[in-house]
């Protein structure tokens, strides 16, 4: 079973040395215990295009889909058996990189 | 065997025998919809033949047959579910070897599982009052006045959760253990808390199906859990509020004050009950959690023939204790209540006053202060706060006490 785990911004600002270093060493405990399946870091959603070619030809919009205070700042994709097993390692990988996580099942 | 015997013994199958149902069958099929649908049609299929053919030797084992056989008729009727059902499967652990003794129960498994603090708290109330205590939608429905539709969206929206995320049906590791029954504690209180003291303007101020049926949910979790002190510290506090149930309500419908209360009425079997557990309790020795020093409180008014009779220092010493597990404003008035017993109303009142920033929402905040400052003897203060304290009173029997004592100030 595959989770989404989403680090959510919520005004905190970019990452600190400390908080990076928390989340490397919370990345390799992932990778070692056999939960890591990829993770990735996003940063502001300033540089966002949105893409539309439902249409007759493709249009480009600058910026993010949406507005709003909060946004995606990273994400891991694990591999646990459950949700006890997977909002474990969130609470600690919320602590690591000191922001909100968002928790959802791949279908 | 008449009718009426076979009803009462449909009841108590239903009342002894639903959450075992469904535990074992969620457990054997994973699926805590099929359970649902599968046992309540057993009980359905009971109440046609039972009053024909006799109730069986057995009723467990035969609601447990049945229940089976209907899951497995269900599951051959959509037969692509199979292929399905595989994958959305609950997960439960396979360990059984495990000496977990009584907390091997596949109840407990779906209490924790509809108790699961990813849930919304109103969903795991839901789900516990209708997967584990076999209430109705409909029941359910009207206890918390909320539309039939809305509720039935509200379990079925819990149920693809526990499915979709991969809520695990399993009791939690000793290190979750702790945290997660007291989740599941805090739904049982929540249920006898609104049976207690019921929110809505046109409804009974006690609900009696709702406190009871919160009784029963927790005497079977401390069954399962008989070690567990906050269990039984929270049973102890249901019954030792229950046992003045009679007493808590004037036949005009007013809510009568503890000091005013008949004492001659209270429930004496359900007292010595709660104080049985409270005293297990405080021979056990270990440290109290918030449920067992509130039974204990519970314990010392119970105790007392008069109100000028209560051990008020022990009261307060009880509540300093509370404060520490659970610093709250409202432990803090709750405290000052009982320190105006002890101290005098002004002392209290010097505590209460700071308590309205937090509290100015909350009527109880409003009818403490009320209360001090007309002992105090200062009534136009204390017309102000009652009038506050009516305006934000949900229960009608407390604000129609309250209304009284506003038109007795002088």
């Amino acid at each position: 079973m595959q989770y989404l785990v989403s680090v959510i911004d919520d005004g905190t600002g970019p990452e600190t040395a400390t908080e990076e270093a928390a989340v490397d060493a919370f990345n390799d405990r992932l990778r070692s215990e056999g939960y890591w399946v990829f993770a990735g870091g996003l940063g502001s959603p300033d540089p966002a295009t949105v893409v539309d070619n439902r249409g007759s030809e493709a249009v480009f919009t600058d910026g993010p889909f949406v507005e709003s205070k909060e946004y995606l700042a990273g994400f891991w994709i694990l591999e646990a058996p459950d949700l006890d097993v997977v909002l474990r390692l969130a609470a600690e990988g919320s602590r690591a990189c000191n922001r909100k996580i968002e928790v959802r099942p791949f279908l | 065997m008449s009718p009426p015997d076979v009803r009462d013994e449909l009841t108590r199958a239903h009342h002894d025998e639903w959450a075992r149902v469904v535990a074992s069958l969620t457990r054997r099929f994973g699926d805590l919809g099929l359970a649902e649908d599968a046992a309540a049609e057993a009980f359905a299929t009971a109440v046609e033949r039972w009053p024909a053919e006799g109730t069986p030797p057995n009723p467990g084992a035969w609601l447990t047959t049945t229940a089976n056989r209907k899951a497995i008729d269900r599951i051959r009727r959509e037969s692509k579910r199979d292929h399905k059902h595989q994958e959305a499967a609950m997960v439960h652990d396979d360990h059984e070897a495990e000496p977990l003794g009584v907390l091997d129960d596949d109840r407990l498994r779906l209490v924790f599982t509809c108790c699961h603090p990813a849930l919304a708290m109103e969903a795991r109330v839901a789900l516990t009052l209708r997967m584990v205590g076999g209430l109705t939608v409909p029941e359910i429905s009207r206890a918390f006045f909320v539309q039939e539709s809305a509720m039935a969206r509200r379990l079925t929206r819990a149920k693809a959760k526990i499915a979709a995320a991969r809520i695990p049906y399993r009791v939690p590791t000793a290190e979750d253990l702790p945290t997660r029954v007291s989740g599941v504690l805090a739904v049982l209180f929540l249920v006898f808390n609104e049976g207690y003291l019921t929110s809505g303007a046109d409804t009974d101020p006690i609900r009696q199906d709702l406190t009871g049926e919160a009784i029963r949910l927790t005497r079977m979790l401390r069954d399962l859990l008989p070690d567990d002190g906050e269990v039984a510290g929270l049973l102890a506090l249901m019954l030792l509020t229950d046992a003045r149930r009679s007493a808590r309500v004037s036949p005009g419908g007013e809510l009568v004050p503890l000091d005013e209360q008949d004492r001659s009425v209270w429930d004496r079997a359900l007292v010595a009950e709660g104080h049985r557990l409270v005293r297990e309790r405080l021979d056990a020795g270990a440290a109290p959690g918030r449920y067992q020093v509130m039974a204990a409180i519970n314990a010392v008014h119970t105790s007392a023939r008069t109100m000028r009779d209560t051990d008020w220092s022990q009261v307060v010493a009880l509540y300093d204790q509370l404060h520490d597990l659970e610093p709250s404003p409202v432990v803090a008035l709750n405290r000052a209540v009982a320190l105006a017993e002890l101290d005098g109303p002004q002392v209290a009142l010097a505590v209460v006053e700071p308590l309205g920033e937090p509290l100015s929402g909350y009527h109880a905040y409003h009818a403490v202060r009320a209360d001090l400052l007309r002992r105090m003897g200062r009534g136009e203060e204390a017309r102000a706060a009652y009038t506050r304290a009516i305006e934000l009173a949900g229960n009608t029997a407390e604000s129609a006490s309250l209304t009284r004592r506003r038109g007795e100030l002088t």
